[in-house]
């Protein structure tokens, strides 16, 4: 059968499946619009918070951000599930049994100020933002190469999609289209990996496979280390970035996962306190499948590139070549006329460009495996970033009717009238996401990765001080929040857009990178909290029992 | 000390022994010591390499099932006291 017709068969039916069980699991209160009722099974809540996390950045590139960077690439893979660890250990159990809505809610009741929770509110409104603007764009990319439409049409369907299931569901529907959602993106992910790596390591465990030998005898990372260095390429198991900015940019995604305001709420949806350390446990699992995964794709597709193009005759390429060419993700420029592809380091003599996203798109092909695979992995992109934006579009709505309506502008609005706000904010949200997917800022990819410098630099040290010190009071947490999230916008600015006089890298501080600059404005805040707070009265006895009461999970 | 200090304490001392886990493979082996470790292999793999792309996440997922079920021990312990 003929690909066309697999894809709109595969998307057709899992887009059906998601809008059946948001209707089917529709929000009717308020608790079930942000946090599901607070009834989800931590495995459930697993699953829809790995497809939460994972996005189509997760699903679509990052296999070939580190198939191009090699041992630099790990900063992703141990940045993206270590913050778990964190999140697991000092903030979600904690959160929970405080067990109210949203993050904000807690900074603002446990610093006993409106200022902080507006704060707040400002902080996660930025970070879910730059983070939703690239999803929709990302959105409409998958849809355009896999429907054939326009890039435009694409984020417009997928806004329709998202729009349908987040304002009619709430988090409830979220929760479960996530769990739906979850499947279709790991088989659709798994299934190419499992088939490539028997096919070139005869091993059928990707993780393991990518560690053993193909069939020369020569263990696959040795290999690609002697073709790197052949054609120039730096070498694939050791890095180029310093020690110290890899350092810095680990522990920025780290942090910065573990103070998403959209990952942080999941853990609002279980219904108590073991459930959410349980939940974590699970997300990571769920997770670490992928991600464990993906570096090993890296391996593969590169080896199975180099091979397939470097000093080949151009016309004797096999067939996916010239289809992806098509799509400009490839791209060959015969500099020398010799009819052969020059694929090295050396840009003045290189003549072939490799998109990093065609590493996972492509691999079905370059692995011959039936269209209908091909169809599913369009099924498991577009489930990955339509998850995610569902659940960034749910933290922008309940910010602005619960933290900014309900609880500073309007206190007496009624419940009916909440939900109301909410899911008008959620219509908003995505009219202005959407709009932002179509016209992209310049600055919308670079500016995805820094999202967790942002969360990293404000919400996590007041979060975390509100839970492990009592002293902690609400002058130094706003002045940490103020002068951590301030730092690291102007550091980003300056680096990423030439804002403040701009800079190169030669004008880094300590060289750090801007991605890993988030690392640095949060020990700052760390810093200037501990600091402040030092001198300012302590905060009094009833946020002390409060505290008492949320690290203590039997007190029910 | 009441039983909610106990409780604390308990926790705490949890979570310095895990998190020091934590950093030491994943900062530790796949980034400071990296190149020390790469001296090693591990089946095809240098054992730095490993660590950064595979063994500490591996590690971090069993961090957090040890986790759980060292609370819910203590969990189980504290309100049998009750």
């Amino acid at each position: 059968m003929e690909l066309q017709y697999w894809i709109w068969i595969a998307v057709g039916i899992s887009f059906t499946l998601y809008i059946a069980i948001a209707i089917i699991t529709r929000a009717s209160s308020t608790g079930e619009f942000y946090v599901a009722g607070k009834g989800v099974h931590p495995i459930a809540n697993g699953m829809a918070t790995a497809a939460d996390w994972m996005s189509a950045a997760s699903f679509i590139s990052m296999a070939g951000i580190i198939s191009f960077n090699g041992y630099d690439g790990s900063v992703y893979l141990m940045g993206w599930t270590g913050g778990y660890v964190l999140l697991a250990l000092l903030l979600a159990p904690y959160l929970r049994k405080f067990g109210k809505f949203t993050v904000p809610d807690f900074i603002g009741d446990r610093y006993y100020s409106n200022i902080a929770r507006g704060v707040a509110v400002f902080c996660a409104l930025i970070i879910s933002f730059t983070y939703i603007a690239g999803q929709m764009r990302g959105v409409g990319v998958v849809f355009s190469r896999y429907l054939e439409v326009d890039i435009t049409t694409g984020v417009l369907i997928g806004m329709l999609i998202v729009l349908f299931y987040a304002v009619l569901g709430g988090m409830k529907g979220i929760t479960y289209t996530q769990v739906a959602q979850y499947c279709v993106l790991i088989f659709a992910f798994m299934l190419p990996a499992i088939f490539i790596s028997l096919m070139v390591t005869g091993n059928v465990i990707p993780q393991i496979g990518f560690g053993s030998t193909g069939s020369d005898g020569v263990y696959l990372l040795d290999k690609l280390d002697g073709l790197h260095r052949e054609l120039g390429f730096h070498e694939y198991t050791s890095g180029k970035k310093t020690t110290l900015d890899v350092f810095f940019i680990t522990a920025a995604l780290m942090v910065g996962t573990a103070g998403l305001p959209h990952v942080i709420v999941r853990f609002f949806t279980v219904k108590k306190v073991s459930d959410a350390r349980k939940s974590a446990g699970w997300a990571l699992l769920f997770i670490a499948i992928l991600y464990t995964t993906a570096p090993a794709v890296a391996v593969f597709s590169r080896t199975n590139l180099i091979e397939t193009v470097s000093n080949k005759a151009y016309h004797a390429l096999p067939d996916w070549f010239e289809k992806w060419e098509a799509t400009g993700l490839i791209s060959f420029d015969d500099k020398n006329q010799d009819g052969l592809i020059q694929y090295v380091a050396d840009p003045e003599v290189n003549e072939l460009k490799v998109d990093a996203d065609i590493m996972v798109l492509a691999n079905p092909e370059i692995a011959n495996l039936p269209n209908w695979v091909i169809a599913i992995m369009a099924a498991g992109a577009l489930a990955a970033a339509l998850s995610t934006a569902a659940g960034l579009l749910l933290v922008i709505s309940s910010s602005v009717s619960h933290d900014l309506i309900k609880k500073m502008i309007k206190p007496d609005v009624s419940e009916k009238g909440e939900l109301i706000a909410a899911r008008l904010s959620a219509v908003g949200a995505v009219m202005l996401a959407a709009y932002f997917g179509i016209n992209p800022p310049g600055f919308v990819a670079a500016t995805v990765a820094l999202a967790f410098g942002l969360a990293a630099a404000s919400f996590f040290p007041a979060i975390v001080l509100g839970i492990f010190s009592k002293r902690m009071n609400k002058e130094g947490a706003i002045a940490g929040m103020v002068v951590g999230i301030l730092l690291m916008l102007f550091y980003m600015t300056k680096f990423k857009f030439g804002w403040f006089g701009g800079g190169t890298e030669k004008d880094w501080w300590f060289g750090i990178s801007p991605e890993g600059f988030g690392s640095f404005a949060m020990m700052v805040n760390f810093a200037v909290s501990i600091i402040i707070s030092k001198f300012t009265p302590a905060p009094d006895r009833e946020i002390q029992e409060l505290i008492e009461k949320i690290r203590n999970p039997n007190d029910e | 000390m009441n039983k909610n200090e106990t409780y604390w304490k308990t926790n705490l001392k949890y979570l310095v022994i895990l998190l020091t886990i934590w950093f030491t493979v994943s900062y530790g082996f796949g980034i400071l010591l990296v190149d020390t470790l790469n001296q090693f292999t591990l089946g095809g793999f240098k054992l730095g390499f490993w660590f950064a792309q595979q063994g500490s996440i591996y590690v971090f997922v069993l961090l957090i099932f040890v986790y759980i079920y060292l609370m819910n021990r203590l969990d189980e312990k504290f309100k049998s006291k009750n």
